[in-house]
């Protein structure tokens, strides 16, 4: 169990950091990839496996796909050009703000004494009692989120689009 | 340290990844990225109390998880829609680049 938890740890966390590293816009999106497929691993790992195909379905299946697009649209050039770490004072900058927030919220988790027991009983929820609970008491979340995906996508859609130049006179 | 202890490591430490690399990257891209790095480890937050939590016949941080994913998916679409039009204009991804709010 937690041998299992420690290996996605260290293929997530892996991935995560060599994208974030990497210098060909391709590979960071790719690896990102990867680290989404580890995050849906330790969805199913936690026993939410409905969340953890959600996550394969709209991460690594759908949002992939737009990040592609959107790398392969916006790239200069013919090859894939390596993206620079143009300023070492904001990478020094952030590196030392993301080292003092990991540092703060290691030794909050670490020093808190969780109220846990020792095997927690196995919170396996079903897909049925998950569909009564979203048509449920959360319908009203349910359809707000559809309204949103709908104007998010349309406004996407309007915000992306070629501007149409104007028809020469006759 | 305890399974959630670990999990809330997990979770911190992909945060401050993700963290890291929007600070520190310059292409808008990449930005965005790690945003969405921070979002799921938010998520992961939410399944690892429900799974150690007093209550995990609830289900209230899977239905949470799942609202989550579906706004996450939205604002992937909406910001890289933007870094496309800021695109076409500056013919440029990098952020410092988008430093004026006229077109």
């Amino acid at each position: 169990m937690t041998l299992a938890l420690l290996l996605i740890a260290f293929l997530l966390l892996g991935a995560a950091v060599a994208a974030m590293l990497s210098r060909n816009l391709i590979h960071s999106a790719l690896l990102l990839v990867g680290a989404w497929a580890g995050i849906a691993a330790f969805y199913l790992w936690a026993g939410a496996e409905f969340v953890a195909f959600a996550q394969v379905l709209v991460y690594v299946g759908a949002v992939s796909m737009v990040v592609l697009f959107a790398v392969l649209l916006t790239r200069q050039g013919a090859t894939a050009a390596p993206v620079e770490f143009d300023s070492v004072k904001r990478m020094i900058g952030g590196l030392i703000t993301a080292g003092g927030v990991a540092g703060v919220l290691l030794g909050a988790i670490l020093g808190t004494p969780m109220d846990v027991t020792a095997a927690p009983p196995p919170a396996a929820i079903s897909v049925r009692q998950l569909g009564a609970q979203l048509m449920g008491p959360h319908a009203a979340a349910l359809l707000i989120v559809g309204v949103i995906l709908t104007v998010a996508l349309l406004g996407a859609i309007v915000i992306a689009a070629v501007d149409k130049p104007e028809d020469p006179a006759p | 340290m305890s399974l959630l202890q670990l999990c809330l490591v997990l979770s911190s430490l992909l945060f401050c990844v993700g963290l890291a690399g929007a600070l520190s990257r310059s292409n808008t891209i990449l930005v965005l990225l790690g945003i969405e790095l921070m979002l799921n480890a938010a998520n992961l937050n939410f399944i690892a109390f429900w799974r150690y939590g007093p209550h995990p016949a609830a289900g209230t941080g899977v239905i949470f998880v799942l609202f989550a994913i579906a706004v996450a998916a939205a604002e992937a679409a909406v910001g890289l829609a933007l870094v496309i039009a800021v695109h076409r204009h500056r013919k440029s991804v990098r952020l410092q680049d988008a430093n004026t709010l006229k077109g």
